[in-house]
């Protein structure tokens, strides 16, 4: 069982330096074909300064640093046993290469069902960026199968 | 790209579909390096087996970019509000995903639209479901 005593628990913060080139990879493996992500020209015509991240990217903040590595390890979580449940953004601004977003997390909710075989953990997070800019917050559900 | 106008879309009108090629593990591995997501039960498939899978499947987030995509598709990112998803099940390789999306509500006061997505296989099962406020002109 994991830990309730963790709800609460406020995890090290992400930075996420967006740069173009990772943007265009990401544009490639999820086949992104809207000029917008990977062309500069269509990214200003569009209005963007710069490339502008797509509306899940910013997920790779906590990936990137390792701190959804150290809260899987934290909680004491083999990472063969996790699914993800649930996931949700709060967009309030964008985010375009250049930007450095800061990634802060909590544990908000720790709970269990099925007697225990299925055990979830709510995470919710607030990115801004480099002037402290509130850009998205997000939420995520890890399922943990026991 | 022509931003749809709050006035001129309906309740139960669709979005145009957004249709994926079958996953394949090199979907997944550049996936893995693009998103930043290692967890090797994405890419190798002696873990997956080990782990108890039947073989390597497709990380959630992959999906929810693919609606995103969708989403994007119809209008510009800047008018995205919310996105919300739920992940039903597990994406296997070469499962050929469809996403779809379906407006459900309109709220006059901020011209947003709620749209309903969803992802869904070759054999019409669901693999996420969700929804999306957008802002239109």
């Amino acid at each position: 069982m994991i830990d309730p005593q963790w709800i609460g628990h406020v995890l090290p913060s992400s930075e996420l330096s967006l740069d173009r080139s990772r943007l265009r990879f990401f544009a490639k493996a999820i086949g992104e074909s809207n000029a917008v992500y990977t062309d500069l020209e269509a990214a200003r015509a569009a209005g963007y300064p710069d490339l502008p991240a797509p509306p899940t990217f910013l997920f790779a903040a906590e990936m990137d640093s390792g701190t959804s590595d150290l809260l899987l390890q934290t909680l004491n979580i083999p990472i063969a046993k996790i699914l993800h449940g649930e996931q949700s953004f709060c967009y309030h601004r964008s985010a375009c290469a250049g930007d450095c977003i800061t990634v802060l997390s909590r544990i908000d909710d720790i709970y269990s069902k099925k007697n225990g075989a299925l055990e979830f953990v709510v995470k919710s997070s607030r990115a801004v960026n480099q002037n402290n800019e509130l850009v998205a917050e997000m939420r995520s559900v890890i399922v943990v199968r026991n | 790209m022509n931003t749809p106008r709050y006035d001129e879309v309906q309740v139960g009108d669709v979005l145009p579909a957004l249709d994926l090629p079958p996953i394949n593990r090199t979907t997944l591995a550049l996936f893995a390096g693009a998103s930043g997501d290692h967890n090797p039960i994405h890419i190798d498939t002696d873990f997956a087996r080990k782990a108890g899978m039947p073989d390597v499947f497709a990380h959630g987030m992959l999906g929810m970019a693919w609606l995103g995509r969708l989403l994007t598709n119809w209008a510009p990112q800047s008018r995205l509000r919310r996105f919300d998803v739920r992940f039903q099940g597990i994406t296997h390789l070469a499962n050929a995903i469809s996403c779809t999306g379906r407006i459900v509500e309109k709220r006059d006061a901020d011209r947003g639209v709620r749209i309903e997505v969803q992802s869904s296989n070759q054999h019409g099962q669901t693999k996420i479901a969700g929804d999306a406020w957008i802002r239109l002109p």
